[in-house]
């Protein structure tokens, strides 16, 4: 008996032994990824910070430290100052109208009614196709001369044809064109997220709270929306993330325009840093995101920890 | 009773009236993309036509256009190539990346697991600059190549989280029988971990996909060479001339590109959901 399990000993060299060790072989087959995070997410990042305190152009790659002069500079521009207001608009605009929007397509959603499938196979477009294509159709829509909605106010007799508003060369115009396009694309998403909470509420507890006499609105505010409140919550910080820091929308449909009414800092951050060269300042624009992004992180770290326990 | 239908019919028109309006508030750009690709040019830029339907008989012209005049097929073989580049990449680090913070590395690993996860939040917005420094260092600008390398570091944050989703839902008997039976820790990762989470990775393979054909940032920061650039980046920018947009051959080029994205979405959205939400709902 004891020769049996003596007898044939691995050939195993030690390399081999060491990687049968769970905790070393664990730590080589993660490390590539978190070595390509670090390098070209990590490293990057500090360089963003570096730059913005250093006098760094592409015309002079000087890297000599000039400290929060940068700061000091955009803070005192006003064009700054409204980029900053615009981007704060951009975001809470779009994301209030895309919850509201989301939350009524989720209840709508919830009935089955023939061809539910498909409504919802088409609701989840907006959100799935690639947002640069889809934000040049809005252009086109909101086309100058050939637009379709001034065609379709003009022939339902609501104005005329000299009447017809410049839907991306009028600042407040502009400014609501780019929160529809922006709330449009994110619409589907809350809806998805709803449903995805609502239908996860197990039904015992609905029909507990309704034998207790619960009616509609009290499940709904008392019951849905606490239970929900996670998961939305975790899809509001995407929502919130992405548009804060968006570029395309603005960049394709009125270029920070007109006269900077739409500019937001993602893409203020582009024309100087990248368009114009400078990019020391252009990387102080777009540190501004930092402070807003670590809040949201927070949330996001409180919320998944919870989820843990 | 009569009161009582009325409520009724009302609640139902109303019911049916919301259901039309997120139908077309979804759907009606894309109606206007698809009219707009086969309508002609003297129909689509006459403003006393009726611009929902065709006013000419539809043409295939633009479509025309776009295949033999523009570099709309390279774009497209090139956003190809960056998206199969690029899923490989994905596949060879977060694979074994979720399972080692799965399996191997106990609490550690969850607490690295989250954070992987939050550089997925890193925007684009704040990276371009000093990355657009890395890739004229690297010589790679103007360059496709630069994408296949930038690309996974927002698609390798995901889908480790995703797949560490995976393969905590998948009981780890069976690798510990392969282990007992005489398989190494390594072998029993890809001999039975790798097999079983195959639905896995399908979703990981069409979502790095489509990410990589959504992304528009990083390509507008590094690419201004027409004959290197992807689909999404190729017919928002380079088919206008000056001033004059090219709308039909845009909206042809759009449409084309959107379709299979919208299949993809539409086929894999629950696992996404699931994986966006970090299993919050359970």
């Amino acid at each position: 008996m004891v020769a049996i399990a003596e007898s044939v000993p691995k050939p195993a060299s030690r390399f081999r032994f060491i990687l049968d060790r769970r905790d070393v072989l664990g730590s080589f087959m993660v490390a590539p990824a978190i070595l390509y995070v670090l390098l070209l997410v990590g490293v990057p990042f500090l360089m963003a910070v570096y730059y913005s305190l250093s006098a760094y152009t592409i015309y002079d790659p000087s890297w000599s430290f000039v400290g929060l002069a940068n700061f000091e500079d955009i803070l005192e521009d006003p064009m700054f100052r409204q980029t900053l207001y615009n981007t704060f608009i951009f975001t809470f605009g779009s994301q209030f109208l895309g919850l509201i929007l989301g939350k009524f397509g989720a209840l709508v959603l919830l009935r089955p009614f023939p061809g539910r499938k498909f409504v919802r196979a088409l609701v989840i477009l907006p959100w799935a196709v690639p947002v640069a294509l889809a934000t040049v159709a809005w252009q086109w829509m909101f086309d100058s001369l050939y637009s379709v909605i001034n065609w379709s106010f003009i022939a339902m007799g609501l104005i005329t044809r000299e009447q017809a508003p410049n839907w991306l060369g009028t600042a407040d115009l502009a400014m609501f064109s780019v929160i529809v396009v922006n709330a449009w694309r994110f619409f589907p998403f809350a809806i998805v997220i709803f449903l995805a909470g609502i239908t996860a509420i197990p039904q015992d507890v609905l029909d507990a709270a309704t034998v207790d006499g619960a009616g509609f609105w009290r499940r709904n505010y008392q019951i849905i929306m606490p239970m929900i409140l996670p998961i939305v919550a975790i899809g509001l910080i995407f929502g919130i993330v992405f548009t804060f820091t968006d570029l395309s929308i603005v960049f394709l449909m009125t270029m920070g325009g007109p006269v900077g009414a739409t500019s937001v800092l993602g893409f203020a951050g582009f024309q100087t840093g990248i368009t114009s060269g400078d990019v020391s300042h252009g990387a102080a624009i777009s540190l501004f995101m930092l402070p807003v992004l670590l809040v949201v992180v927070i949330f996001m770290l409180r919320f998944i920890r919870r989820r843990d326990i | 009773m009569p009161r009582a239908t009325i409520a009724k019919a009302v609640q139902e028109t109303s019911f049916y009236g919301a259901v039309a309006f997120f139908f077309i508030l979804a759907a009606f750009p894309f109606y206007w993309m698809l009219i707009t690709s086969f309508k002609s040019n003297a129909d689509l830029y006459n403003v006393t036509n009726i611009p929902f339907w065709f006013n000419d008989p539809p043409t295939l012209e633009h479509f025309r256009y776009l295949f033999d005049n523009t570099l709309f097929v390279t774009w497209l073989l090139n956003s190809l190539l960056i998206g199969l580049c690029v899923v490989a990449i994905t596949l060879v680090t977060a694979l074994p990346a979720a399972y080692s913070l799965a399996r191997m590395t106990g609490r550690n690993g969850e607490a690295l697991g989250i954070g992987i996860f939050l550089t997925y939040l890193v925007p684009p917005t704040l990276l371009f600059l000093p990355l657009s420094r890395v890739i004229a260092m690297l010589g790679l600008q103007n360059s496709m190549w630069s994408l296949v390398l930038i690309y996974p570091t927002f698609t390798i944050p995901f889908c480790t989280w995703l797949l560490m989703g995976f393969f905590k839902a998948m009981p780890p008997e069976i690798e510990e029988a392969a282990i007992v039976d005489g398989c190494s820790l390594f072998g029993a990762f890809i001999k039975m971990a790798i097999p079983l989470s195959l639905p896995g990775i399908l979703t990981v393979v069409i979502f790095t996909f489509t990410l990589t054909l959504q992304e528009f940032v990083y390509a507008l920061t590094f690419i201004s060479a027409s004959d290197q650039k992807p689909i999404t980046l190729g017919v928002a920018t380079d088919l206008i001339r000056g001033d004059v947009f090219y709308w039909g051959e845009i909206m042809a080029g759009a449409l084309i590109a959107s379709i299979p994205v919208a299949i993809a979405y539409n086929l894999f959205l629950d696992r996404f959901i699931a994986g966006i939400t970090g299993g919050a709902v359970k």
